[in-house]
């Protein structure tokens, strides 16, 4: 167990070096000139120059990238003489457009985006496999059908059209809830879960669908095994059987998809989170990316990458514990 | 036990000696949802393939302005109720421009569609002969292409892709969409064909023409590929509505297809602002995608649940 989490940790930090790797060839070399893009339109050549070497784009690459990276785990120092800033640990540069570090900018913003993909994700999962289990045990019926549909009819509404659309009934027409503005859990429990229901239910829409069809499989395959019938025989009461018999075996590939999707969005909804201004990542990376602010799109996305894969790892874990033949 | 897990009832009657592709069609014709969906894709594919005569048909070229359908005093929304649907623009304008929305969301069923199957294209071929290399080869060759599907996989895709489309000059955006868009996508597939391979392979069909001396080449074409092509076809069909979408959603948020080619998503992404003093714009491109996306996944579900009905999990 403990050679398998060692030996998981070193792949995970190897993709992560990696993706560290590519994105920092795309953003830092691809592009024409990021000094151009951190200095701003009205830019003197002498300038631009300073520019460069403050941020290092004369030296070659891979010195550049070592330095990202060792910034990363030990801090830097970012230019020379009275212009050096001390960036601490964990550097990940600062932002082109305010000077602020890019470290700060995402911890402030990653509160919002882990309520809405958290949020989103608890009722993605209730929606999902209500509706799958539900249809399961009908299978064939018409509320098998009708579910099933409906599930794949509420994913297939592109999440834009179903947050103007929950905007404008909810809030504008029915005016039962405050346009959204992001509070923190800790000073509002209920105005935080008020102002996030609403991209929580766009969000749960379109991931639902994938968990009614991936549980309602699961589920009609487990519920033929013999254990099935052992566990009735043993004069079980039906609700334990399907909940402790029939769900848990099918849980492993929801699991799997879980872990993807919920990696997948922590580190921000770009669409979401811009319909409803919510101030969270992924409205901070389209920010940056219309500002050309390399540091921070670099920041998002080496964010984004480390969720997925440490969700990755997670959901491995918890197959041992969601399935009891499994073992490492 | 496979067919219980697909949730289907074993077709009555079948004639004994029918082909696998016969049952699937015979199993295939014997559902509404199918036929319904069907026809809707069919639709979908000949309104765009044939979107420059449908559109001379309705007398407007997508890019062409109409001063005289929008109202400059009111800011430019059009006359009329319903957006401005009149015989002269069968599904209204746009606001402030007068473009014709009939011939602007056939066009962007054009663009939409050629970047979902094009992309698609890319991720089966490229998923394909990636899943069968490593899963016939095994060892080193498996190895290699395992990690890198494992490193594709844990990119944030859709953060990824807005990204580098909006670093990249402009070329061919259309190509490059295409490109970008299949890049990500190939490991899904290739995960499926390696698993379906590694079944594959050690049959005694596969061993028999081992020994009678086929080459790698001719076993892996002729003997593992017709093996591997019901899930992946059931596979690919699930895939061109997530395409369709996320062609959608980067040009919605303005890094994919631009200006003047009409896309669907970049229609919606202008219409927002006019949800409430002109819904039919925002509804109608909102409605196409939403009935193409739908379409495409409910026929995929239907041939995912014939041809591979374990769902692609192995």
């Amino acid at each position: 167990m403990i050679l398998y989490l060692l030996r998981r940790t070193a792949a995970l930090a190897g993709v992560l070096l990696a993706i560290a790797g590519v994105t920092f060839v795309i953003f830092y070399v691809l592009p024409n000139d990021p000094a151009a893009a951190a200095c701003g339109k009205t830019c003197s050549p002498e300038r631009l120059a300073v520019v460069r070497e403050y941020l290092g784009l004369d030296r070659s690459v891979w010195s550049q990238f070592t330095e990202f990276l060792t910034g990363i785990f030990t801090g830097r120092t970012l230019g020379t003489g009275q212009y050096a800033v001390q960036c601490d640990f964990p550097c990940l540069g600062y932002s082109y457009e305010n000077s602020l570090p890019v470290w700060d900018l995402l911890m402030d913003r990653l509160p919002v985006s882990a309520s809405l993909a958290l949020g989103a994700a608890v009722l993605w999962l209730v929606l999902g496999l209500g509706a799958g289990v539900t249809a399961a045990l009908r299978k064939d019926t018409l509320a098998d059908k009708t579910l099933m549909v409906g599930a794949v009819a509420a994913a297939s509404l592109p999440v834009y059209f179903t947050s103007v659309m929950l905007i404008y009934g909810v809030i504008r027409i029915a005016g039962l809830l405050p346009y959204p503005s992001y509070r923190p859990f800790t000073e509002d429990p209920v105005g935080w879960a008020s102002n996030l229901l609403l991209p929580w239910i766009a969000l749960a829409l379109l991931y639902a669908a994938i968990y009614a069809r991936q549980s309602r499989g699961s589920m009609i395959e487990s519920m033929a095994e013999p254990y099935i019938r052992t566990a009735r025989a043993k004069g079980m009461p039906e609700r334990t059987v399907v909940v402790k018999h029939g769900l848990r075996s099918g849980m492993t590939p929801i699991l799997t998809i879980f872990g993807m999707d919920l990696g997948g969005l922590l580190a921000g909804a770009v669409i979401t989170e811009s319909i409803f201004g919510l101030p969270g990542i992924g409205r901070l990376f389209y920010g940056a990316l219309v500002n050309s602010d390399q540091p921070v799109v670099l920041g998002v996305t080496l964010l984004a990458a480390f969720f997925i894969v440490v969700a990755n790892l997670v959901v491995d874990l918890l197959y041992a514990v969601v399935d009891p033949r499994v073992r490492y | 036990m496979t067919t219980t897990a697909a949730g289907t009832a074993p077709a009555a009657a079948v004639p004994p000696g029918s082909s696998p592709w016969q049952l699937a069609r015979r199993e295939l014709r014997r559902r509404p949802a199918v036929r319904i969906s069907l026809t809707v894709v069919v639709l979908f594919v000949l309104m765009a393939a044939t979107a420059p005569w449908l559109g001379a048909l309705g007398g407007w070229s997508p890019e062409e302005f109409d001063k005289s359908a929008v109202d400059s005093y009111l800011g430019g929304l059009p006359i009329g109720s319903f957006g401005g649907i009149s015989s002269e623009h069968w599904l209204g304008v746009e606001p402030v421009t007068g473009r014709d929305l009939f011939a602007r969301v056939i066009h962007g069923a054009q663009v939409s569609l050629l970047i979902a199957f094009a992309a698609t294209a890319i991720v089966v071929l490229v998923g394909t002969a990636a899943g069968i290399a490593a899963g016939y080869f095994g060892g080193r060759t498996d190895a290699v292409l395992s990690r890198l599907m494992d490193l594709t996989m844990s990119f944030p895709s859709l953060i990824f892709m807005i990204a580098m489309l909006s670093v990249a000059k402009d070329v061919n955006r259309i190509l490059l969409i295409t490109a970008v868009i299949g890049l990500f996508g190939w490991p899904g597939v290739a995960r499926v064909v390696r698993g379906q391979t590694l079944s594959l392979k050690h049959r005694e069909y596969v061993d028999a023409a081992r020994v009678g001396g086929a080459g790698a080449w001719r076993i892996l074409t002729r003997d593992i590929l017709p093996g591997v092509s019901g899930p992946v076809i059931a596979y690919t069909t699930l895939l061109i509505p997530g395409m369709i979408s996320t062609e959608a959603a980067l040009s919605y948020l303005g890094v994919g297809v631009r200006p003047p080619t009409p896309s669907w998503g970049q229609m919606i992404a202008e219409s927002v602002a006019f949800y409430e003093t002109d819904p039919m714009y925002f509804v109608i491109p909102s409605t196409f995608l939403f009935l193409a996306v739908l379409a495409f996944t409910l026929l995929g579900d239907a041939l995912r649940d014939i041809l591979d009905p374990r769902g692609g999990r192995t």
